[in-house]
């Protein structure tokens, strides 16, 4: 399956959760907040909410601004 | 004389100067700016985690007692402004958000209508929202109607260091707009911003004079200093001013006048 993660299309072969998917990164949940397909999706639910082909996920975090 | 304590949105503030985080040349000296000037509010911005960096994670030099206000920098549209700001708030942070959308980008100058269009909405979603806008009293009207919690007319361009180029524009807010006005953008020099609080205004927000200065940290004291020393001076109300001079000393008892000698 073809997933679009932060503006960028990555295939997967097997299923994967968003905390799937953090992980692999060596994402702490807490320092991110993601949208998937442009909802909200809550921490506690990231091992729970499985990807599927073409959704749109973005992962963010708060950096330096003004 | 009493403390002269800022309230904003229900949180009582004992500093009139906004810090930014950005620009610094390590985020390791964010907490000792904080410190050093006594800030108690601090801006941030949201950006997609980029995978194939290692990056520092700015919040964790932020402390803990500072009021965090993400600003909505990338938006172009109020709703890409609504998303940003519901994204900030997941975060836990809060509900405050600094409104910016922008579509120009060479003197990054802010929407005034899709800034109004995105405030209303989210005032209604329990967001305390400050606007960054340029000084137009029209917009800032707009903004009062759709429940900001606070105007924030720039000086000059943001990152330009020029001062306060749009001195009457903003003055006519600060005497017209019941709401604080926080000058943001343009603000160079410390004297820059002393200016903006002597002529009235609420509040500060400095991030790249501090942050692109040789000496950050003395240069952010030297910022909380001149903050005071022109909030002071507002409370104080100036002298008059006039054409000619008034002398200072008295006109009588002058040494070479010899009229008593007779």
């Amino acid at each position: 399956m073809i997933i679009r993660i932060n503006g960028q299309d990555l295939t997967f072969d097997q299923e994967l959760s968003i905390q799937n998917f953090l992980d692999t990164k060596n994402i702490s949940i807490n320092s991110v907040v993601v949208e998937l397909n442009q909802s909200i999706i809550p921490s506690d639910k990231y091992p729970t909410t499985w990807l599927t082909h073409q959704d749109n996920l973005e992962i963010l975090r708060f950096v330096g601004g003004g | 004389m009493q403390d002269d304590i800022f309230e904003i949105s229900g949180k009582k503030l004992s500093s009139r100067l906004f810090i930014g985080t950005g620009k610094y040349a390590s985020d390791h000296m964010i907490p000792e700016v904080c410190k050093s000037t006594g800030a108690c509010v601090i801006t941030v911005a949201l950006r997609r985690v980029d995978f194939n960096a290692i990056t520092d994670n700015v919040m964790k030099h932020i402390p803990s007692h500072m009021q965090l206000m993400p600003n909505t920098s990338g938006a172009r549209t109020s709703d890409e402004a609504i998303r940003i700001a519901r994204l900030a708030r997941a975060t836990g942070c809060g509900n405050w958000i600094k409104i910016e959308v922008i579509t120009d980008n060479k003197y990054l100058l802010p929407d005034g209508y899709q800034t109004a269009k995105a405030t209303e909405i989210l005032t209604k979603e329990g967001f305390a929202v400050f606007p960054y806008i340029n000084p137009d009293l029209y917009v800032a009207r707009d903004l009062v109607n759709a429940g900001a919690v606070a105007i924030m007319p720039l000086g000059a361009p943001i990152g330009s260091n020029r001062g306060i180029r749009t001195e009457e524009m903003i003055n006519i807010l600060i005497d017209d707009i019941d709401l604080p006005i926080i000058v943001d953008a343009g603000i160079g020099k410390p004297s820059h911003a002393c200016q903006a609080m002597e002529a009235g205004a609420d509040a500060c927000l400095v991030n790249t004079a501090i942050a692109t200065s040789e000496n950050p940290i003395l240069m952010c004291k030297a910022f909380a200093d001149a903050i005071r020393a022109g909030r002071n001076a507002f409370l104080a109300k100036a002298g008059a001013t006039s054409q000619l001079a008034s002398a200072s000393s008295p006109l009588t008892g002058f040494i070479h006048n010899d009229e008593g000698l007779q």
